[in-house]
Protein backbone atom coordinates (compact mmCIF):
# COMPACT_ATOMS: atom_id res chain seq x y z
CA UNK A 1 0.00 0.00 0.00
CA UNK A 2 2.47 2.46 1.18
CA UNK A 3 4.94 1.59 -2.14
CA UNK A 4 2.02 2.28 -3.85
CA UNK A 5 1.61 5.92 -2.45
CA UNK A 6 5.09 6.48 -2.84
CA UNK A 7 4.78 5.21 -6.24
CA UNK A 8 2.05 7.46 -7.19
CA UNK A 9 3.05 10.46 -5.58
CA UNK A 10 6.17 9.96 -7.84
CA UNK A 11 4.00 9.18 -11.28
CA UNK A 12 2.73 12.50 -10.22
CA UNK A 13 5.52 14.32 -9.81
CA UNK A 14 6.46 13.31 -13.10
CA UNK A 15 3.73 14.33 -14.85
CA UNK A 16 3.96 17.47 -13.05
CA UNK A 17 7.51 18.52 -14.09
CA UNK A 18 7.14 17.24 -17.44
CA UNK A 19 4.30 19.14 -18.42
CA UNK A 20 6.27 22.86 -18.26
CA UNK A 21 4.17 25.52 -20.19
CA UNK A 22 0.79 24.46 -18.70
CA UNK A 23 2.01 24.11 -15.29
CA UNK A 24 3.68 27.47 -15.05
CA UNK A 25 0.31 28.93 -16.36
CA UNK A 26 -1.79 26.92 -13.91
CA UNK A 27 0.90 27.64 -11.07
CA UNK A 28 0.94 31.68 -11.90
CA UNK A 29 -3.16 31.53 -12.09
CA UNK A 30 -3.48 29.79 -8.25
CA UNK A 31 -0.90 31.93 -7.44
CA UNK A 32 -3.22 34.99 -8.28
CA UNK A 33 -6.34 33.42 -7.00
CA UNK A 34 -4.42 32.56 -3.89
CA UNK A 35 -3.41 36.29 -3.29
CA UNK A 36 -6.76 38.11 -4.30
CA UNK A 37 -8.24 35.72 -1.30
CA UNK A 38 -5.29 36.51 0.82
CA UNK A 39 -6.37 40.15 -0.09
CA UNK A 40 -9.88 40.14 1.50
CA UNK A 41 -7.77 38.61 4.41
CA UNK A 42 -5.79 40.92 5.20
CA UNK A 43 -8.43 43.64 4.21
CA UNK A 44 -11.08 42.00 6.64
CA UNK A 45 -8.35 42.30 9.12
CA UNK A 46 -6.49 45.87 8.73
CA UNK A 47 -9.75 47.67 8.14
CA UNK A 48 -10.65 46.16 11.78
CA UNK A 49 -7.47 47.46 13.66
CA UNK A 50 -7.97 50.85 11.67
CA UNK A 51 -11.45 50.93 12.80
CA UNK A 52 -10.77 49.67 16.60
CA UNK A 53 -8.04 52.42 16.73
CA UNK A 54 -10.09 54.75 15.64
CA UNK A 55 -12.93 53.95 17.98
CA UNK A 56 -10.19 54.62 20.68
CA UNK A 57 -9.32 57.96 19.59
CA UNK A 58 -12.85 58.91 19.41
CA UNK A 59 -13.42 61.39 22.57
CA UNK A 60 -15.64 64.39 22.87
CA UNK A 61 -14.81 67.35 23.95
CA UNK A 62 -17.25 69.89 25.21
CA UNK A 63 -16.55 73.64 25.00
CA UNK A 64 -17.73 75.80 27.30
CA UNK A 65 -18.81 79.63 26.93
CA UNK A 66 -16.35 82.18 27.82
CA UNK A 67 -18.57 82.94 31.04
CA UNK A 68 -18.57 79.66 32.28
CA UNK A 69 -17.26 79.30 35.70
CA UNK A 70 -15.19 76.40 36.64
CA UNK A 71 -17.52 75.31 39.57
CA UNK A 72 -20.27 74.90 36.96
CA UNK A 73 -17.94 73.32 34.35
CA UNK A 74 -16.85 70.50 37.50
CA UNK A 75 -20.62 70.50 38.14
CA UNK A 76 -21.41 69.22 34.93
CA UNK A 77 -18.43 66.62 34.92
CA UNK A 78 -20.32 65.47 37.88
CA UNK A 79 -23.49 64.84 36.40
CA UNK A 80 -21.60 63.07 32.89
CA UNK A 81 -20.02 61.09 35.54
CA UNK A 82 -23.34 60.14 37.02
CA UNK A 83 -25.03 59.69 33.72
CA UNK A 84 -22.80 57.89 31.95
CA UNK A 85 -20.82 55.58 34.47
CA UNK A 86 -17.97 56.90 33.10
CA UNK A 87 -14.63 58.16 35.31
CA UNK A 88 -12.54 59.23 32.28
CA UNK A 89 -13.87 62.59 32.03
CA UNK A 90 -10.56 64.98 31.98
CA UNK A 91 -10.99 68.76 33.10
CA UNK A 92 -9.10 71.30 30.82
CA UNK A 93 -8.91 74.75 31.96
CA UNK A 94 -8.59 77.86 29.26
CA UNK A 95 -4.81 78.07 30.84
CA UNK A 96 -4.05 74.51 30.30
CA UNK A 97 -5.60 74.56 26.56
CA UNK A 98 -3.39 77.66 25.93
CA UNK A 99 -0.31 75.88 27.38
CA UNK A 100 -1.31 72.67 25.26
CA UNK A 101 -1.27 74.56 22.37
CA UNK A 102 2.19 76.30 23.03
CA UNK A 103 3.57 73.33 23.48
CA UNK A 104 2.26 71.33 20.32
CA UNK A 105 3.01 74.72 18.14
CA UNK A 106 5.91 76.08 19.76
CA UNK A 107 7.79 75.64 16.74
CA UNK A 108 5.30 77.12 14.46
CA UNK A 109 6.75 80.94 14.69
CA UNK A 110 4.02 82.49 13.07
CA UNK A 111 1.62 80.86 15.08
CA UNK A 112 3.01 81.86 18.26
CA UNK A 113 4.05 85.62 16.75
CA UNK A 114 -0.09 85.60 15.64
CA UNK A 115 -1.40 84.52 19.15
CA UNK A 116 0.93 86.98 21.08
CA UNK A 117 -0.90 89.81 18.72
CA UNK A 118 -4.20 89.14 19.78
CA UNK A 119 -3.01 89.43 23.28
CA UNK A 120 -5.67 87.15 25.23
CA UNK A 121 -6.31 83.36 25.60
CA UNK A 122 -8.48 82.55 23.04
CA UNK A 123 -8.87 79.04 24.33
CA UNK A 124 -12.17 77.92 25.67
CA UNK A 125 -12.65 75.67 29.00
CA UNK A 126 -13.40 72.37 28.20
CA UNK A 127 -14.28 68.33 29.50
CA UNK A 128 -12.92 65.78 27.49
CA UNK A 129 -14.46 62.59 27.98
CA UNK A 130 -13.24 59.50 26.68
CA UNK A 131 -15.51 56.25 27.21
CA UNK A 132 -15.03 52.74 27.77
CA UNK A 133 -17.30 51.70 25.03
CA UNK A 134 -17.69 53.74 21.92
CA UNK A 135 -21.50 53.41 21.86
CA UNK A 136 -21.71 54.94 24.35
CA UNK A 137 -20.71 58.58 22.97
CA UNK A 138 -24.02 59.21 21.03
CA UNK A 139 -25.66 58.47 24.67
CA UNK A 140 -23.41 61.08 26.38
CA UNK A 141 -23.77 63.84 22.95
CA UNK A 142 -27.15 63.39 23.43
CA UNK A 143 -27.42 64.41 26.88
CA UNK A 144 -24.82 67.70 26.58
CA UNK A 145 -27.03 68.70 23.99
CA UNK A 146 -30.24 68.91 25.90
CA UNK A 147 -31.50 72.05 26.99
CA UNK A 148 -30.03 71.66 30.73
CA UNK A 149 -26.88 72.70 29.31
CA UNK A 150 -27.75 74.97 26.17
CA UNK A 151 -26.81 78.23 27.99
CA UNK A 152 -23.17 77.24 29.48
CA UNK A 153 -22.25 74.65 25.97
CA UNK A 154 -20.33 76.11 23.75
CA UNK A 155 -20.03 73.66 21.11
CA UNK A 156 -19.59 69.67 21.19
CA UNK A 157 -16.39 67.92 19.38
CA UNK A 158 -17.91 64.61 18.56
CA UNK A 159 -19.26 64.24 15.28
CA UNK A 160 -16.46 65.43 12.94
CA UNK A 161 -14.85 61.99 13.56
CA UNK A 162 -17.94 59.69 12.93
CA UNK A 163 -17.85 60.27 8.97
CA UNK A 164 -14.42 59.10 9.28
CA UNK A 165 -15.62 55.88 10.93
CA UNK A 166 -18.24 55.83 8.28
CA UNK A 167 -16.38 56.32 5.53
CA UNK A 168 -13.60 53.19 6.02
CA UNK A 169 -16.62 51.05 6.76
CA UNK A 170 -17.73 51.74 3.63
CA UNK A 171 -14.58 51.81 1.48
CA UNK A 172 -13.73 48.72 2.96
CA UNK A 173 -17.41 46.88 2.31
CA UNK A 174 -16.49 48.15 -1.11
CA UNK A 175 -13.34 46.88 -1.58
CA UNK A 176 -14.61 43.37 -0.33
CA UNK A 177 -18.09 43.38 -2.54
CA UNK A 178 -15.45 44.06 -5.28
CA UNK A 179 -12.22 41.59 -4.22
CA UNK A 180 -15.05 38.63 -3.49
CA UNK A 181 -16.41 39.70 -7.02
CA UNK A 182 -12.93 39.32 -9.00
CA UNK A 183 -12.05 36.10 -6.67
CA UNK A 184 -14.98 34.72 -7.73
CA UNK A 185 -13.66 35.21 -11.96
CA UNK A 186 -10.53 34.02 -10.48
CA UNK A 187 -11.68 30.86 -8.65
CA UNK A 188 -13.67 29.49 -12.32
CA UNK A 189 -10.94 30.62 -14.14
CA UNK A 190 -7.71 28.96 -12.42
CA UNK A 191 -10.96 25.90 -12.85
CA UNK A 192 -10.78 25.66 -15.93
CA UNK A 193 -6.78 26.29 -16.51
CA UNK A 194 -6.25 23.44 -14.27
CA UNK A 195 -9.28 20.89 -15.62
CA UNK A 196 -7.06 21.74 -19.03
CA UNK A 197 -3.89 20.93 -17.90
CA UNK A 198 -5.20 17.57 -16.20
CA UNK A 199 -6.52 16.79 -19.64
CA UNK A 200 -3.72 17.86 -21.30
CA UNK A 201 -1.30 15.66 -19.34
CA UNK A 202 -4.09 12.97 -19.47
CA UNK A 203 -3.59 13.39 -23.10
CA UNK A 204 0.05 13.36 -22.82
CA UNK A 205 0.37 10.23 -20.84
CA UNK A 206 -2.28 8.23 -22.99
CA UNK A 207 0.14 5.69 -23.64
CA UNK A 208 1.11 4.90 -20.12
CA UNK A 209 -2.46 4.90 -19.32
CA UNK A 210 -3.09 2.67 -21.41
CA UNK A 211 -0.36 0.43 -20.80
CA UNK A 212 -1.62 0.37 -17.32
CA UNK A 213 -4.87 -0.09 -18.01
CA UNK A 214 -3.89 -3.46 -20.09
CA UNK A 215 -2.00 -4.91 -17.17
CA UNK A 216 -4.45 -4.38 -14.71
CA UNK A 217 -3.11 -1.57 -12.69
CA UNK A 218 -6.16 -0.11 -10.02
CA UNK A 219 -8.33 2.45 -11.22
CA UNK A 220 -6.47 4.72 -8.30
CA UNK A 221 -3.29 3.92 -9.72
CA UNK A 222 -3.99 5.52 -12.88
CA UNK A 223 -6.01 8.44 -11.45
CA UNK A 224 -3.98 8.51 -8.45
CA UNK A 225 -1.02 10.88 -10.35
CA UNK A 226 -3.24 13.53 -12.09
CA UNK A 227 -4.71 14.15 -8.46
CA UNK A 228 -0.89 14.01 -6.98
CA UNK A 229 -0.52 16.68 -9.94
CA UNK A 230 -3.08 19.38 -8.62
CA UNK A 231 -2.09 19.24 -5.21
CA UNK A 232 1.32 19.50 -5.80
CA UNK A 233 0.27 22.77 -8.34
CA UNK A 234 -1.63 23.69 -5.30
CA UNK A 235 0.83 23.45 -2.96
CA UNK A 236 3.43 24.92 -4.74
CA UNK A 237 0.84 28.30 -5.86
CA UNK A 238 0.14 28.52 -2.20
CA UNK A 239 3.94 28.66 -1.15
CA UNK A 240 4.89 31.26 -3.69
CA UNK A 241 1.96 33.11 -2.78
CA UNK A 242 3.36 32.72 0.89
CA UNK A 243 6.51 34.47 0.02
CA UNK A 244 5.17 36.59 -2.01
CA UNK A 245 2.89 38.47 1.15
CA UNK A 246 5.91 37.55 3.73
CA UNK A 247 8.25 39.71 1.40
CA UNK A 248 5.05 41.95 0.58
CA UNK A 249 4.55 42.75 4.39
CA UNK A 250 8.29 42.89 5.00
CA UNK A 251 9.26 45.23 2.73
CA UNK A 252 6.29 47.88 2.44
CA UNK A 253 5.85 48.05 5.76
CA UNK A 254 7.20 50.50 7.10
CA UNK A 255 6.23 52.38 4.54
CA UNK A 256 2.28 51.84 5.36
CA UNK A 257 3.24 52.50 8.96
CA UNK A 258 4.00 55.66 7.81
CA UNK A 259 0.87 56.40 6.54
CA UNK A 260 -1.49 54.70 9.37
CA UNK A 261 0.81 55.03 12.24
CA UNK A 262 -1.51 52.64 13.78
CA UNK A 263 -1.02 49.92 11.11
CA UNK A 264 2.13 47.37 11.26
CA UNK A 265 1.45 44.87 8.56
CA UNK A 266 4.18 42.82 9.23
CA UNK A 267 3.12 42.62 12.71
CA UNK A 268 -0.37 41.33 11.50
CA UNK A 269 1.08 39.21 9.14
CA UNK A 270 3.80 37.24 11.69
CA UNK A 271 0.51 37.31 14.43
CA UNK A 272 -1.47 35.50 11.79
CA UNK A 273 0.84 33.62 9.90
CA UNK A 274 -0.87 30.35 10.66
CA UNK A 275 -4.06 31.14 9.22
CA UNK A 276 -2.78 32.57 6.59
CA UNK A 277 -0.46 29.80 5.35
CA UNK A 278 -3.85 27.74 5.67
CA UNK A 279 -5.99 29.92 3.57
CA UNK A 280 -3.54 29.71 0.95
CA UNK A 281 -3.13 26.19 0.76
CA UNK A 282 -6.99 25.46 0.91
CA UNK A 283 -7.76 27.75 -1.44
CA UNK A 284 -4.68 26.43 -3.60
CA UNK A 285 -5.06 22.53 -2.73
CA UNK A 286 -8.76 22.85 -3.10
CA UNK A 287 -8.90 24.20 -6.39
CA UNK A 288 -6.16 22.08 -7.81
CA UNK A 289 -8.11 18.74 -6.42
CA UNK A 290 -11.33 20.03 -6.90
CA UNK A 291 -11.19 20.52 -10.64
CA UNK A 292 -8.17 17.68 -11.34
CA UNK A 293 -11.05 15.27 -10.08
CA UNK A 294 -13.48 16.36 -12.72
CA UNK A 295 -10.89 16.25 -15.36
CA UNK A 296 -10.60 12.58 -14.47
CA UNK A 297 -14.06 11.82 -14.24
CA UNK A 298 -14.66 13.39 -17.77
CA UNK A 299 -11.58 12.74 -19.57
CA UNK A 300 -10.09 9.64 -17.96
CA UNK A 301 -11.72 6.33 -18.32
CA UNK A 302 -10.31 3.60 -16.96
CA UNK B 1 -10.11 -21.70 -19.55
CA UNK B 2 -11.74 -19.24 -22.04
CA UNK B 3 -15.18 -19.87 -24.12
CA UNK B 4 -16.35 -17.23 -26.33
CA UNK B 5 -19.93 -17.70 -26.77
CA UNK B 6 -22.08 -16.57 -30.21
CA UNK B 7 -20.21 -13.32 -30.20
CA UNK B 8 -21.53 -10.79 -32.72
CA UNK B 9 -19.92 -7.35 -32.52
CA UNK B 10 -21.67 -4.70 -34.54
CA UNK B 11 -20.12 -1.41 -34.77
CA UNK B 12 -22.11 1.72 -35.15
CA UNK B 13 -24.09 1.90 -37.80
CA UNK B 14 -24.03 -1.41 -39.02
CA UNK B 15 -20.36 -2.86 -39.71
CA UNK B 16 -20.28 -6.12 -38.96
CA UNK B 17 -17.09 -7.68 -37.06
CA UNK B 18 -17.82 -10.63 -35.90
CA UNK B 19 -21.12 -12.72 -35.93
CA UNK B 20 -21.44 -15.91 -34.25
CA UNK B 21 -18.15 -16.60 -33.10
CA UNK B 22 -18.11 -19.79 -30.36
CA UNK B 23 -14.67 -21.57 -29.41
CA UNK B 24 -13.49 -22.76 -26.67
CA UNK B 25 -9.28 -22.20 -25.11
CA UNK B 26 -8.06 -24.88 -23.17
CA UNK B 27 -5.50 -24.25 -20.44
CA UNK B 28 -1.53 -24.05 -21.91
CA UNK B 29 -2.79 -24.28 -25.26
CA UNK B 30 -1.39 -22.55 -28.12
CA UNK B 31 -4.04 -21.56 -30.66
CA UNK B 32 -3.68 -19.24 -34.09
CA UNK B 33 -5.97 -16.37 -34.84
CA UNK B 34 -5.83 -16.52 -38.58
CA UNK B 35 -7.49 -14.38 -41.29
CA UNK B 36 -7.32 -11.46 -43.03
CA UNK B 37 -6.91 -7.35 -41.90
CA UNK B 38 -10.33 -6.45 -40.77
CA UNK B 39 -11.40 -10.18 -40.22
CA UNK B 40 -12.17 -9.71 -36.78
CA UNK B 41 -9.15 -10.78 -34.85
CA UNK B 42 -8.06 -7.78 -32.60
CA UNK B 43 -11.80 -6.53 -31.77
CA UNK B 44 -11.65 -10.71 -30.70
CA UNK B 45 -8.89 -10.14 -28.18
CA UNK B 46 -10.18 -6.74 -27.30
CA UNK B 47 -13.48 -8.40 -26.31
CA UNK B 48 -11.24 -10.95 -24.07
CA UNK B 49 -9.48 -8.06 -22.74
CA UNK B 50 -13.25 -6.47 -21.62
CA UNK B 51 -12.11 -3.04 -23.11
CA UNK B 52 -14.54 -3.67 -26.01
CA UNK B 53 -18.37 -4.96 -24.72
CA UNK B 54 -20.13 -7.86 -27.58
CA UNK B 55 -23.60 -6.98 -29.06
CA UNK B 56 -24.56 -9.99 -28.31
CA UNK B 57 -23.28 -13.09 -26.55
CA UNK B 58 -20.94 -14.05 -23.71
CA UNK B 59 -17.36 -14.61 -22.81
CA UNK B 60 -16.30 -16.75 -19.85
CA UNK B 61 -13.09 -16.63 -18.29
CA UNK B 62 -12.28 -19.66 -15.96
CA UNK B 63 -16.57 -19.83 -15.80
CA UNK B 64 -16.52 -16.22 -15.24
CA UNK B 65 -18.29 -13.97 -17.51
CA UNK B 66 -15.82 -10.82 -18.10
CA UNK B 67 -18.52 -8.55 -19.48
CA UNK B 68 -20.31 -8.94 -15.86
CA UNK B 69 -17.39 -8.32 -13.51
CA UNK B 70 -17.48 -4.87 -12.12
CA UNK B 71 -15.23 -2.34 -13.42
CA UNK B 72 -12.64 -1.75 -10.17
CA UNK B 73 -12.69 -6.03 -10.05
CA UNK B 74 -11.62 -6.07 -14.23
CA UNK B 75 -7.78 -4.60 -12.96
CA UNK B 76 -7.46 -8.65 -11.55
CA UNK B 77 -8.62 -10.18 -14.51
CA UNK B 78 -6.61 -7.70 -16.91
CA UNK B 79 -3.21 -8.98 -14.48
CA UNK B 80 -4.15 -12.80 -15.44
CA UNK B 81 -3.57 -11.69 -19.15
CA UNK B 82 -0.77 -10.41 -20.73
CA UNK B 83 -0.59 -8.42 -23.91
CA UNK B 84 1.84 -8.25 -27.04
CA UNK B 85 1.00 -5.58 -29.86
CA UNK B 86 2.58 -5.25 -33.50
CA UNK B 87 3.24 -1.21 -32.02
CA UNK B 88 4.91 -2.81 -29.00
CA UNK B 89 3.35 -0.06 -26.86
CA UNK B 90 6.90 0.64 -25.15
CA UNK B 91 7.12 3.63 -23.13
CA UNK B 92 9.65 5.80 -25.25
CA UNK B 93 10.93 7.61 -21.92
CA UNK B 94 11.70 4.48 -20.18
CA UNK B 95 14.67 2.18 -20.80
CA UNK B 96 14.01 -1.24 -21.19
CA UNK B 97 14.32 -2.37 -17.79
CA UNK B 98 12.59 0.16 -16.74
CA UNK B 99 9.64 -0.41 -19.05
CA UNK B 100 9.48 -4.27 -17.79
CA UNK B 101 10.18 -2.96 -13.78
CA UNK B 102 7.02 -0.15 -14.68
CA UNK B 103 4.78 -2.97 -15.54
CA UNK B 104 5.83 -4.37 -11.65
CA UNK B 105 5.73 -1.03 -9.66
CA UNK B 106 2.15 -0.19 -11.39
CA UNK B 107 0.75 -3.92 -10.01
CA UNK B 108 2.54 -2.71 -6.48
CA UNK B 109 4.83 -5.51 -6.35
CA UNK B 110 8.05 -4.97 -3.97
CA UNK B 111 11.31 -3.05 -4.82
CA UNK B 112 12.94 -6.11 -4.41
CA UNK B 113 11.06 -8.59 -6.04
CA UNK B 114 11.31 -5.97 -9.65
CA UNK B 115 15.27 -6.17 -8.62
CA UNK B 116 14.99 -10.41 -9.06
CA UNK B 117 12.10 -10.61 -11.19
CA UNK B 118 13.22 -8.10 -14.12
CA UNK B 119 16.87 -9.64 -15.28
CA UNK B 120 15.39 -13.26 -14.80
CA UNK B 121 12.63 -12.02 -18.06
CA UNK B 122 15.20 -9.52 -20.23
CA UNK B 123 17.08 -13.08 -19.93
CA UNK B 124 14.19 -15.35 -20.70
CA UNK B 125 13.76 -12.70 -24.01
CA UNK B 126 17.49 -12.57 -24.63
CA UNK B 127 17.86 -8.57 -23.86
CA UNK B 128 19.71 -8.83 -20.66
CA UNK B 129 22.67 -6.92 -23.07
CA UNK B 130 19.89 -4.07 -23.90
CA UNK B 131 18.47 -3.42 -20.39
CA UNK B 132 19.66 -0.17 -20.12
CA UNK B 133 18.94 0.92 -23.85
CA UNK B 134 15.96 3.26 -24.42
CA UNK B 135 13.45 1.90 -27.17
CA UNK B 136 15.05 3.56 -30.02
CA UNK B 137 18.11 2.47 -29.77
CA UNK B 138 16.36 -1.20 -29.67
CA UNK B 139 15.87 -2.77 -33.42
CA UNK B 140 12.27 -3.92 -34.24
CA UNK B 141 12.98 -6.95 -33.16
CA UNK B 142 14.40 -6.38 -30.03
CA UNK B 143 11.04 -3.80 -29.04
CA UNK B 144 9.17 -6.81 -29.58
CA UNK B 145 10.87 -9.18 -27.23
CA UNK B 146 10.72 -6.17 -24.86
CA UNK B 147 7.32 -6.05 -25.03
CA UNK B 148 6.96 -10.01 -24.79
CA UNK B 149 9.09 -9.51 -21.61
CA UNK B 150 6.57 -6.72 -20.37
CA UNK B 151 3.71 -9.07 -20.91
CA UNK B 152 5.62 -12.45 -19.01
CA UNK B 153 6.51 -10.25 -15.93
CA UNK B 154 3.64 -10.68 -13.76
CA UNK B 155 3.37 -14.26 -15.10
CA UNK B 156 -0.25 -13.92 -16.94
CA UNK B 157 -1.75 -17.04 -17.38
CA UNK B 158 -2.70 -16.32 -20.74
CA UNK B 159 -0.45 -14.22 -23.04
CA UNK B 160 -2.44 -12.22 -26.13
CA UNK B 161 0.10 -11.82 -29.31
CA UNK B 162 -1.72 -9.33 -31.72
CA UNK B 163 0.17 -9.52 -34.92
CA UNK B 164 3.46 -9.31 -32.66
CA UNK B 165 5.51 -10.04 -35.96
CA UNK B 166 4.05 -7.80 -38.12
CA UNK B 167 6.80 -5.08 -38.56
CA UNK B 168 9.43 -7.99 -38.01
CA UNK B 169 12.07 -9.53 -41.12
CA UNK B 170 11.27 -13.39 -41.32
CA UNK B 171 14.93 -14.05 -39.19
CA UNK B 172 12.97 -11.69 -36.13
CA UNK B 173 9.47 -13.18 -36.73
CA UNK B 174 11.12 -17.16 -36.28
CA UNK B 175 12.84 -15.82 -33.19
CA UNK B 176 10.01 -14.12 -31.72
CA UNK B 177 7.46 -17.36 -32.70
CA UNK B 178 10.52 -19.52 -30.74
CA UNK B 179 10.54 -17.36 -27.99
CA UNK B 180 6.30 -17.84 -27.90
CA UNK B 181 6.32 -21.60 -27.99
CA UNK B 182 8.76 -21.43 -25.18
CA UNK B 183 6.51 -19.33 -23.20
CA UNK B 184 3.87 -21.86 -23.73
CA UNK B 185 6.09 -24.98 -22.86
CA UNK B 186 6.38 -23.32 -19.82
CA UNK B 187 3.11 -23.50 -19.09
CA UNK B 188 1.79 -20.08 -20.17
CA UNK B 189 -1.76 -20.19 -22.77
CA UNK B 190 -0.82 -18.04 -25.81
CA UNK B 191 -3.58 -16.56 -27.99
CA UNK B 192 -1.91 -15.26 -31.60
CA UNK B 193 -3.43 -13.47 -33.86
CA UNK B 194 -1.58 -13.41 -37.51
CA UNK B 195 -1.65 -13.45 -41.01
CA UNK B 196 1.84 -14.72 -41.55
CA UNK B 197 1.12 -17.84 -43.62
CA UNK B 198 4.63 -19.15 -42.77
CA UNK B 199 4.31 -19.06 -39.27
CA UNK B 200 0.97 -20.70 -38.91
CA UNK B 201 1.90 -23.39 -41.65
CA UNK B 202 5.25 -24.28 -39.92
CA UNK B 203 3.66 -24.42 -35.68
CA UNK B 204 1.32 -26.93 -36.86
CA UNK B 205 -1.21 -26.26 -33.95
CA UNK B 206 -4.37 -25.48 -33.62
CA UNK B 207 -5.92 -22.79 -35.89
CA UNK B 208 -8.93 -20.80 -36.04
CA UNK B 209 -9.93 -19.13 -39.20
CA UNK B 210 -11.91 -15.78 -39.11
CA UNK B 211 -13.27 -14.56 -42.18
CA UNK B 212 -15.87 -11.52 -42.42
CA UNK B 213 -16.28 -11.83 -38.89
CA UNK B 214 -17.15 -15.54 -38.60
CA UNK B 215 -15.35 -18.62 -37.77
CA UNK B 216 -14.99 -20.49 -40.63
CA UNK B 217 -12.35 -22.84 -39.90
CA UNK B 218 -11.22 -24.86 -36.32
CA UNK B 219 -8.62 -27.54 -37.06
CA UNK B 220 -6.09 -28.97 -34.43
CA UNK B 221 -3.28 -28.74 -36.84
CA UNK B 222 -4.26 -26.70 -38.86
CA UNK B 223 -2.81 -24.37 -41.90
CA UNK B 224 -3.20 -21.20 -43.15
CA UNK B 225 -6.01 -21.69 -45.75
CA UNK B 226 -8.40 -18.15 -46.76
Amino acid sequence: MLTSIKRIIRLGWASFSRDGGAITTTVFILVLTISLVTCIFFLKGISQILISNLEEKVDISVYFKEDTTEQEILSVKQELCQVSDEENIEYISKEQALEIFVERHKEDLVLMASLEEIAINPFLASLNIRASDPVKYEEIADFLEGAVFEASVEKIDYNQRRPVIERIFSLTDSFKKIGIGISVLLVLLSFLVVLNTTRLAIYNLKQEVEVQKLVGASNWFIRGPFLVQGVIAGTIAALISFVIFGLGCLVFSSNINALFSDLNIWQYFTNNVLTIILIQLVTGIGLGVSSSIIAIRKYLKV
Amino acid sequence: MIRFENITKIYPPNTVALKDVSFEVKEKEFICLVGKSGAGKTTLLKILLAREEPTKGKVFFEGQNVHEIKPNELPELRKRIGSVFQDYKLLSSKTTYENVAYIMEVLGRSDEEISRDVPKVLEIVGLTERANHFPAQLSAGEHQRAAIARALIHRPDVILADEPTGNLDPYNTSDIIRLLLKINELGTTIILSTHNKEIINSLGKRVISLEEGRVIRDEPKGRFIL
